[in-house]
């Protein structure tokens, strides 16, 4: 699935929209730079498209989207995962309407063509008419390329670029660490709140690792938490930091303490948790394993930016959508333990429900300021987006390039790779 | 039909509907039971709420903090204030076992913020305890239509 035909034809050059420290604003507004982009990024790379929670038994499945092309993720009989795009091979409609669901097949609604979970063409009604001008095994549902890792699922339309793996390189050890919060029980995505806004989906992938907002955007969810919390978020002035893990990865560590959730189980447990402590305690949990959900029910200390399109973030993934240039559709996905206790996964939902979502105590106040970069944005079409935040303070790393909690390295580290990829 | 229940009942909510349009949230709070909850669930199939993912599940503390950032003036997305009419109408009384009545009800709100006009329609279901001759809300749970689709930023109480 490599011959798409290149529908973009840029009068710029996209290389130099993107300086080191800077970025041009036609990245926000421009609908040619946004075309490409569906082209050279979304249609070029590696794109998270579930998790394997998602679709747990044969026949599950989801509906999303790669860019703007509708696909099916779903799990087969032999419990291989297949994401297949949603067009049927007659006449192209789609062949599955719903969100989630269970199935045995994939029927054509128009002309009852019937497919198999891995895409395999099964039945057409009324073959005669055909003769021998068809040949069931030319089309099968488009299958991508799919490769997992750490229960996360990506796809590619491209068969000739790097293995999953090597793709997320330095990042796979902090994906590693965010499972930790399933505290041993695996993770498991239970729901997610949905909700677009009018703005560019890089200024959506930016916020990920900006910890320069928090306190002025978040003030009245800042009002809303108890003590220890208030501290815990007050992490701009804090020993965290951002670093630069190549391919466009990047990992916003705001609480260091709660980078690894295994570490320091014998540490007292925070008075906020004490409530759901004594409840697991009444319900017959050891201590060890009390001690390692309530350190882990909180999620991590951390955000990891995956390229283009998926972030671990503390304690649930977010996912963006591009829709057009100007809209951009945002999934937030609950985490909860696969299996673990009710009273710890009540926890966590109302934890999810507090910040995120359309009625949450932040998101709305984010997709407000994204709402705003949009708009000014507007205005003085030859300027540029700054992001030189930290740079003096950036310094080599292990894996790429390292400054304080609150620097731009994140910003910075996905527009090289948006330049990288649209230079291509 | 119990034609004087269901009058109750309606200009109960009516007065509930009117305190939201015209902020009087301190008098809102004071129409719940200590227990009572405030629910806008996600999936329209669901009806275990309290471990399910919801877009609000307030208890008595998180209504307070709700009400707190609508009006505390630290929230980009509530100021300016969105501005809201809702029309509440279709009650039917669903249950009553003369203590606990069940009414459900369609409310349309049409809000305007920031030169936007939304709307919103949702099923509320209502379980109202009868109190000092009026009632309290002890849960109250607001199907919205287009739940299980995206939304946008709500800044108010539905």
């Amino acid at each position: 699935m490599s011959n798409l035909i290149p529908a973009v034809n840029l009068t710029v050059d996209p290389a130099a929209l993107v300086q080191h420290d800077r970025v041009h604003t036609s990245l926000y507004t421009d609908p040619a730079l946004f075309d490409a982009e569906l082209q050279k990024i979304f249609h070029s790379t590696w794109v998270w498209v579930a998790h394997e929670s998602e679709v747990p038994d044969a026949g599950s499945y989801k509906t999303t989207f790669i860019g703007k092309q509708p696909v099916i993720v779903v799990r087969d009989r032999k419990k291989a995962i297949n994401v297949l795009l949603n067009r049927c091979r007659h006449r192209g409609a789609t062949v599955c309407e719903h969100k989630k669901g269970k199935t045995n097949s994939f029927v054509c609604p128009y002309h009852g063509w019937g497919y198999a979970l891995d895409g395999s063409l099964r039945g057409i009604p009324h073959p005669e008419s055909y003769g021998d001008c068809i040949d069931k095994a030319e089309l099968p549902l488009v299958s991508l390329r799919t490769e997992s890792y750490a229960g996360m699922v990506f796809a590619t339309f491209k068969d000739d670029i790097e293995p999953l793996e090597d793709f997320l390189g330095a990042a796979r050890k902090w994906m590693d660490l965010f499972m930790k919060q399933g505290a041993g029980y695996g993770i498991k995505v239970p729901g997610e709140h949905r909700f677009r806004f009018p703005g560019n989906w890089k200024i959506q992938l930016e916020n990920t690792t900006d910890a320069y907002h928090f306190p002025l955007v978040h003030k009245s969810f800042l009002s809303s938490v108890d003590e220890q919390t208030l501290e815990l978020f007050d992490f701009v002035k804090g020993p965290g930091y951002v670093e630069d893990l190549g391919n466009g990865h990047s990992v916003m560590v705001m609480i260091p303490e709660l980078v690894d959730l295994e570490a320091d189980l014998d540490k007292p447990i925070p008075e906020r948790f004490e409530a759901l402590a004594a409840e697991l305690r009444d319900e017959g949990i050891d201590e060890p394993q009390v001690r390692r959900i309530v350190r882990a029910v909180g999620g991590s200390g951390f955000n990891l930016n995956l390229f283009p399109n998926v972030a671990c973030s503390m304690a649930f993934f977010r996912v963006l959508q591009p829709i057009s240039v100007t809209e951009t559709e945002i999934h937030h996905s609950v985490i909860t333990m696969d299996g673990g206790p009710a009273a710890a996964n009540r926890y966590r939902l109302r934890l999810h429900e507090h910040f995120q979502g359309p009625m949450g105590f932040g998101t709305p106040d984010d997709s407000e300021a994204w709402e705003r970069v949009q708009k000014g944005a507007r205005a003085g079409e030859d300027l540029w987006i700054m992001l030189n935040r930290g740079l003096p303070g950036e310094t080599p790393s292990a894996d790429g390039l390292v400054s304080d909690v609150s620097a731009e390295t994140g910003m910075r580290a996905a527009y090289q790779q948006w330049k990288k990829m649209m230079s291509a | 039909m119990n034609l004087q229940l269901l009058q109750e009942v309606t200009a109960f909510i009516w007065q509930e509907g009117d305190m939201l349009d015209h902020g009087e949230y301190d008098t809102w709070l004071g129409q719940w039971t200590e227990k009572g909850t405030y629910i806008i669930p996600i999936d329209p199939k669901q009806s275990d709420y309290e471990n399910t993912l919801n877009y609000a599940y307030d208890d008595h503390h998180m209504r307070g903090l709700r009400v707190q950032r609508l009006i505390g003036g630290e929230s980009i997305s509530t100021s300016p204030q969105p501005r809201t009419v809702r029309t509440l109408s279709r009650f039917r009384v669903l249950s009553d076992d003369g203590v606990n009545v069940t009414v459900r009800c369609a409310q349309n709100v049409r809000e305007f913020r920031k030169e936007s006009l939304k709307h919103y329609s949702a099923d509320l279901t209502y379980t109202l305890v009868r109190a000092a001759g009026s009632f309290k809300i002890h849960r109250k749970v607001i199907s919205l239509i287009n739940s299980n689709d995206t939304l946008a930023g709500i800044g108010y109480i539905l």
